[in-house]
């Protein structure tokens, strides 16, 4: 009797009961973030701008001295270019629309990567003294030895993690303050492989950029090494070596990134990392040279174009196609107009057709015009 | 003073200011990428940037100064220079003053301020990031000692001169001691005329729209009873609905304009440039202007003749996914013949549209509002009501064309029964 008693009052206060029993979890406010040395977050959300905004916002709020901060993410598929990348040259942009899958561009340095669900996102927050990503990186390995001792996944001098000495399944990037660091790492557990060959590939042929360019690796994921695991067992192994570690509670924080409570100013920081100006505009400036051939009923000419692109704008804009095939007065229109457009093909289409209602009245010509817009349009 | 900063690998550079520019301590001055490390480098001082060695995509160079910034002629101490490895390793910037246990965080130029005034650190609030104490907060801390009063706020009326407190003001200790600033009596615009010259879009939609002044427009507006359309929609939204379409007002407008169209084929028509021939179109490519994310968008659906007011649901549905995906292609943009804007969307009742060249005609639908009307039997009933407003070329359309394919286009949307009668 007593004892049903304890558990019905137990039972009304779930939450309590809970937290004593069973779940690790709890959703505090981030500001609790110990006197104990440290904290696990792991984010509710699978935006990747939400999470991107949280690691900005922890890297400016937050005061690290004699903290250790780990913070666990996954995202629904995204592509996610580093702070100084050239996404034209990074990925295949349309296939990425058609697909919905977004794109975003992170602060900290770096290659291209491809995340989802399969894909675990590491951050480890420290003091700009205390920052060691081969430390971070020790770590994860040392927890991956303990959950499957057979599996050989090391670190190598470049910070990847390479399984069998071969794949790649994890890579690095970082970011440094004035007085905070982070340093983040993806864990390729699941995810899905042909949709990440095909976006991490770029069409783009002729751009010449100095824009940070990826390095491509062979990558394989751990389930494909190890059936057994999943994304939930690794993360819970690396958790369990983070507190050992830096002597810790096996406590995990839930983030709700939409909280503008708990993260003041965390709205705007996510809108902020959305905007095509932040996205595209922060590409450095680059060149398109290319040519193609375009066909109308019999008739076939060869078009040259050139485009400088600055801030994610055509600065200038070169098409250089035959008299006889379209009058050069409707190509250096064309071109003319293109200059301080975005490099868009959305924007340069709606542009095009715009123009297209002041051209001379010619089926012909606003046939062999349109061809030659879509063509201009798919180079972006 | 010039401000050296150790690299130790080649950076490319992102820049947050420019020459000129004034810099406070702390503030961000440029971001460079070193072996995947994206770092950001601040100021070091308060002053203002002469000279930056860098343009943005640079390399810079190892053991090179990296900016310029001329400090006031406050004597700092000795310079300490930041080193930057990767991984990066600095040096603390701020020098520690340890009072009752804590640390108080302060530029060498306000410590000095401070010990000039024999004011102790930790008695003043400080209002800068991480609590920092400025050199404002000092003067705030003096002027409170010294019972000048500040005023909170700038306000435009005229209020008596604030009192001065009881005892004499106490000389100040040193020369060098600035005056606090006068009270600001009214706020001050700072805004400034923002002049960018036309690009892109914009500078086609001049010529465009300049064309198209060139057009004779004559306008044509009506009221249109909806109150039976809207009850058919009702009846119909589920059904669409099963087969994933999501059904508006606008495939009724479009079907309806195109049925028009078939008894006066004169506005689905093209003046060449000369003004010379007409041609008639046989597609009715009824264009529906957009506003989106992008701003202002024609696609238009093809061959409205053909297609089942269904068929134009799920047309417009797409158009509108590719609209906001940013994936409307030429073939959806160009071609159009005939062109409805739903401005009523947005707001409005009466507009006067412009035509959009090379057609010859257009229509802006204001919003559906519900309003009290007579019946048939003279009582007031509840209507739902909404306006459109048509503008043609008066070069080849009269008003009694226009009128005539307005009427049409009204009775089939007042009685959506008679359409029945005229689909094909």
């Amino acid at each position: 009797m007593i004892i049903r008693r304890a558990f019905d009052i137990c039972v009304n206060k779930q939450h309590i009961f809970k937290s004593v029993v069973s779940s690790p979890h709890s959703t505090l406010s981030p500001f609790n973030l110990g006197g104990d040395g440290g904290a696990i977050l792991k984010s509710l959300s699978t935006n990747v701008y939400e999470n991107l905004a949280v690691e900005d916002w922890i890297h400016d709020n937050v005061d690290l001295q004699g903290k250790n901060i780990l913070f666990l993410w996954r995202n629904s598929s995204a592509v996610v270019i580093g702070r100084h990348q050239n996404p034209w040259q990074e990925c295949n942009l349309k296939l990425m629309r058609q697909h919905g899958i977004q794109l975003a561009r992170r602060r900290s340095g770096g290659g291209t990567v491809y995340h989802d669900m399969g894909n675990i996102n590491m951050t480890f927050f420290t003091t700009k003294k205390k920052y060691d990503r081969m430390k971070n990186l020790n770590m994860i390995t040392k927890s991956l030895n303990k959950l499957r001792p057979q599996m050989d996944v090391r670190p190598t001098e470049r910070l990847d993690l390479l399984l069998n000495g071969h794949f790649k399944v994890s890579g690095t990037a970082a970011k440094l303050g004035r007085t905070n660091a982070y340093h983040h790492c993806t864990l390729l557990c699941n995810s899905d492989r042909a949709v990440l060959s095909s976006v991490l590939k770029s069409p783009c042929q002729g751009l010449k950029s100095n824009a940070t360019p990826s390095v491509p690796s062979p990558v394989k994921n751990l389930l494909e090494e190890d059936p057994t695991l999943d994304c939930g067992i690794i993360m819970d192994s690396i958790v369990t070596e983070y507190t050992t570690q830096y002597g810790l509670d096996h406590h995990i924080i839930l983030i709700e990134p939409k909280d503008e409570a708990t993260l003041p100013g965390i709205s705007k920081m996510t809108q902020d990392l959305q905007t095509w100006e932040w996205v595209f505009g922060k590409t450095p400036k680059f060149s398109v040279s290319t040519s193609f051939k375009l066909g109308y009923k019999l008739s076939s000419a060869m078009v040259t174009l050139n485009i400088d692109v600055k801030n994610g704008i055509i600065d200038s804009c070169n098409i250089k196609l035959p008299q006889h095939w379209l009058p050069s007065e409707m190509s250096e229109h064309l071109a003319s107009h293109l200059i301080g457009n975005k490099f868009c093909p959305s924007e340069t289409t709606r542009l095009t057709s715009a123009l297209l209602r002041t051209c001379p009245q010619n089926e012909e010509l606003h046939h062999k015009w349109n061809i030659l817009c879509e063509n201009v349009a798919s180079v972006m | 003073m010039p401000w050296p900063v150790i690299l130790s690998v080649p950076l490319a550079t992102h820049r947050y200011v420019k020459e000129g520019d004034t810099v406070s301590q702390f503030d961000s001055i440029c971001e460079v990428q070193s072996d995947k490390a994206s770092v950001t480098i601040t100021s070091r001082y308060d002053g203002v940037i002469s000279k930056l060695y860098y343009n943005v995509d640079d390399t810079a160079i190892v053991g090179k100064p990296l900016v310029d910034i001329e400090t006031e002629a406050v004597k700092v101490g000795a310079l300490e220079e930041d080193v930057l490895e990767a991984p990066a390793v600095s040096h603390d910037e701020h020098t520690h003053q340890e009072i009752k246990g804590q640390k108080t965080m302060a530029t060498p130029a306000v410590r000095k301020l401070a010990m000039e005034n024999n004011i102790k650190l930790s008695e003043v609030v400080g209002t800068g990031r991480d609590g920092r104490i400025l050199k404002e907060d000092i003067l705030n801390y003096l002027s409170k000692q010294t019972g000048a009063i500040l005023p909170l706020s700038p306000t435009p009326e005229i209020v008596p001169p604030p009192p001065q407190a009881g005892t004499a003001p106490p000389k100040p200790k040193d020369k060098t001691l600035p005056v606090p600033k006068p009270a600001v009596a009214k706020p001050v615009f700072t805004g400034k005329d923002r002049t960018e010259p036309l690009k892109g879009f914009h500078k086609a939609m001049v010529k465009t729209m300049s064309a198209a002044l060139k057009i004779p427009h004559f306008g044509y507006c009506d009221e249109i009873e909806l109150t039976q359309l809207v009850k058919l929609r009702e009846e119909l939204k589920p059904m669409a609905e099963s087969r994933g379409v999501r059904l508006s007002y606008m495939p009724f407008f479009i079907k309806a304009a195109s049925l028009g169209l078939l008894h006066y084929p004169i506005l689905n028509a093209s003046l060449d440039d000369s003004c010379q021939n007409i041609t008639y179109k046989a597609s009715h490519n009824i264009g529906l202007a957009m506003d989106t994310q992008q701003g202002l968008i024609v696609p238009n659906v093809k061959n409205v003749q053909m297609l089942s007011i269904f068929d134009i649901a799920a047309e417009l549905n797409r158009l509108q996914t590719l609209g906001a995906t940013r994936q409307l292609g030429t073939s959806e943009l160009t071609g159009g013949t005939f062109t409805i804007s739903n401005i009523g969307s947005i707001g409005g009742t009466y507009a006067k549209p412009v035509i959009l060249p090379p057609e010859v005609a257009i229509g802006a639908l204001g919003k559906i509002q519900a309003l009290p009307r007579f019946n048939a039997k003279g009582e007031v009933v509840k209507a739902h009501v909404m306006n459109v407003s048509w503008s043609a070329d008066h070069r080849i359309i009269d008003g009694a064309t226009m009128s005539r394919f307005s009427n049409l286009w009204k009775s089939y949307l007042e009685n959506p029964a008679s359409m029945l009668m005229d689909l094909k």
